[in-house]
């Protein structure tokens, strides 16, 4: 069967098999559409929050950043695992204590005040559909790709998927969905890297294949990348900073807040039972993707090795040791044909060559040898998953599985946000604000229309998509950080944060954050400048625009912590409602009415 | 002292510990110390860079299961765990 047949059966079976469970699933009250009438185990928990939080980014985007920044992509690895820890021990507990549908809910309760809850809904709405838009991106992509269609044409295929499954099914559907798109996104993951770690190494755990010797035990696989690399002057792929020292550390430090403060994924722990159930999700929920994390160093550091070796088949300079290009395997033809892989015959011989031309002392050698320019002068980072299976030559129906599994990660994700995105409009706009006495069925009816509002308006973005998706997500994350961890955090942990504090922290930290990414990124992510690009001189400290959620992070607490100290404490009630979240006993069902 | 005030108290000393700890294993051995770390080899892996893509990850895991385990433990010697 040749591949795109084989990919319209996979990609329609899986498909078929969400829109299944999710219209068996369909929830038929407020409680089930937000909570799924909180009846769900925690390992069920974990492995839907696991599939909610592994987006097009994690799934398309990070390995290939891997493969290209090396030891700097570990701020992805590090910062979107390292949240989970702070979301078990800072957040999870007291906020399925306090037994609420939603975060801005928690947020109005806490700090007695509507003004707070309306700020909350404002920097979550913006936080979510930032990251929304970064999924459409990469579903129209996934789809334009391997369906053959034009990109706007695969996005709005995507589009009616999310709107038929995020709409009608409710958290209920949308959790047992999402523990069937995990089982298949991971298998979609793995199979691959084990495949080629196999090959590479001869280790069939691609955990261990990064750090064994290759498999002719003539040096390690990470020392054999570092001389492939550092031989067409490359930096050293195990020691190549991410901007500097500081930026690494802003940017880690600004994934694992926004991980802990993103609300789609808070609002996962107000579905388990029990308090207790509540730490022990967040722990099965990183146990499920650290499964992917950690497979993910293996799969960028063997998909760069592979890309080298197949280009540079020989020593440095000898003629024949460069690739011919009409030698070229298939899977080069196939990325060319989207223009996301392009070569250009600089030196007119007929060959590829591929190292860092910015080298200045290694350019001068390359000249030597009659090159004249890499030749390989795009190759988008986003390819690198998808293409993996390809490139080891793998038989199609793991191809055809790796898309499956990329349009899982994306959709999932996209459906968990606009269901945050339809509560807070429903529930803490309508319901809490604005119209406390609409009914059940009214207020069901408004999250659905808000849901499909959201999609039109994600898909407008994505289809003048900004920035990378994973570009895009990472602004989300400093959105978040900077914004809603602060506010929920002191809320638990300072008895004496009041009102005013956590307004005016909650917009002087999404305040400073989004006008340094406007600032650099252009009004509403106009385009110009690029994700992971060279570093800017006016860059604060060397503060790259996508790690600036900590610096926001930092004056959301000072400035909440110094109004909060000038101004009246909160009233007596507020004081025994904090004392009453931080133990467990007496916790009840959610309710929100 | 209260109950309530003392399970609060350990919880803040517990939480504390974790903390520490994925300071460590993260900013300190992945990010900061790195190249001190990266001069011992774990396998293939350099010590430094494992703890970047590797290391800190697994430690996460165990720390949220730790820190689960401490303070279910915490809420029955106190008794403010659930019904």
């Amino acid at each position: 069967m040749d591949l795109q047949t084989m990919t319209y059966l996979v990609v329609g079976a899986s498909f078929a098999l969400y829109i299944g469970i999710a219209f068996w699933a369909r929830a038929s009250t407020t409680g089930e559409f937000y909570v799924a009438g909180k009846g769900i185990h925690p390992v069920s928990n974990g492995m839907a929050t696991a599939a909610d939080w592994m987006s097009a980014a994690s799934f398309i985007s990070m390995a290939g950043l891997i493969a290209f920044n090396g030891y700097g992509a570990s701020v992805f690895l590090m910062g979107w695992t390292g949240g989970y820890v702070l979301l078990a021990m800072l957040l999870a507990p007291y906020l399925r204590k306090f037994g609420k549908f939603t975060v801005p809910e928690f947020i109005g309760d806490r700090y007695y005040s509507r003004t707070a809850r309306i700020v909350a809904v404002i920097c979550l709405i913006l936080a979510s559909v930032t990251y929304v838009i970064g999924q459409m991106k990469g579903i129209g992509v996934a789809f334009s790709r391997f369906l053959e269609t034009d990109y706007d044409t695969g996005l709005f295929i995507g589009m009616g998927i999310v709107f038929i499954y995020a709409v009608m099914g409710g958290m209920k559907g949308i959790t047992y969905t999402q523990i069937a798109q995990y089982c298949v996104l991971i298998f979609a993951y793995t199979v691959p890297a084990i495949f080629i770690s196999m090959n590479i190494t001869g280790v069939p755990l691609p955990q261990l294949g990064l750090g064994a010797n290759m498999a002719d035990g003539s040096m390690t696989m990470l020392d054999k990348l570092d001389l492939v690399v550092t031989d067409l002057g490359f930096k050293e792929y195990t020691t190549q900073v991410l901007g500097s020292q500081l930026n690494m550390f802003a940017y880690t430090l600004s994934l694992m807040i926004g991980t802990a403060g993103l609300p789609h994924v808070i609002i996962r722990f107000f579905t388990v039972p029990k308090v207790r159930d509540a730490r022990a999700s967040a722990g099965w929920a990183l146990v499920f993707i650290a499964i992917l994390y950690t497979t993910a160093p293996a799969v960028g550091a063997m998909a760069r090795l592979n890309l080298m070796e197949t280009i540079q088949t020989g020593p440095v300079g000898e003629v024949t040791a460069n690739l011919a290009y009409e030698d070229r395997p298939q899977w080069f033809k196939n990325w060319e044909t989207t223009g996301l892989l392009q070569f250009e015959d600089k030196n007119g011989d007929g060959r590829i060559q591929y190292y860092n031309d910015k080298n200045e002392e290694f350019a001068e050698r390359a000249a030597a040898y009659g090159w004249q320019g890499n030749e390989m002068v795009k190759v988008d980072r986003d390819i690198m998953v998808l293409a993996n299976p390809e490139i080891a030559n793998l038989p199609n129906w793991v191809i055809a599985l790796v898309v499956a599994g990329g349009l899982a990660a994306a959709l999932s994700t996209a459906a968990g946000l606009l269901l945050a995105i339809a509560s807070s409009i429903s529930h803490d706009l309508l319901k809490g604000v604005f119209a406390p006495n609409i009914s059940e069925k009214n207020e069901l009816m408004a999250g659905r229309i808000a849901m499909a509002g959201a999609i039109a308006l994600a898909g407008y973005f994505g289809l003048h998509p900004p920035d990378f998706a994973a570009g895009t997500v990472a602004i989300a994350f400093g959105l978040a950080a900077s914004s809603i961890f602060p506010a929920l955090m002191m809320g638990i942990f300072n008895k004496r944060a009041n009102r005013a504090g956590a307004i005016w922290g909650m917009i002087s930290g999404i305040g400073v954050t989004m006008l340094y990414v406007f600032q650099h990124k252009g009004i509403m992510f106009i385009p110009g400048t690029e994700f992971l690009g060279s570093m800017e001189p006016n860059w604060f400290l060397g503060i790259s625009p996508n790690a600036f959620g900590a610096v926001g992070a930092i004056v959301n607490f000072a400035v909440a912590i110094t109004v909060s100290k000038l101004t009246a404490p909160p009233p007596e009630h507020i004081q025994h409602l904090v004392e009453d979240i931080r133990v467990p006993s007496g916790a009840g069902a959610a309710t929100g009415h | 002292m209260s109950d309530r005030a003392s399970y609060w108290k350990a919880n803040i000393r517990l939480v504390s510990i974790c903390l520490v700890i994925w300071f460590i294993v993260s900013f300190g051995l992945g990010i900061l110390f790195v190249e001190q770390m990266n001069a011992f080899s774990l396998g293939g892996y350099k010590l430094g860079f494992w703890f970047a893509q590797q290391g800190s990850i697994y430690t996460f895991v165990a720390l949220i299961f730790f820190y689960a385990w401490r303070m279910n433990k915490l809420d029955r010697q106190y008794n403010v765990h659930e019904g």
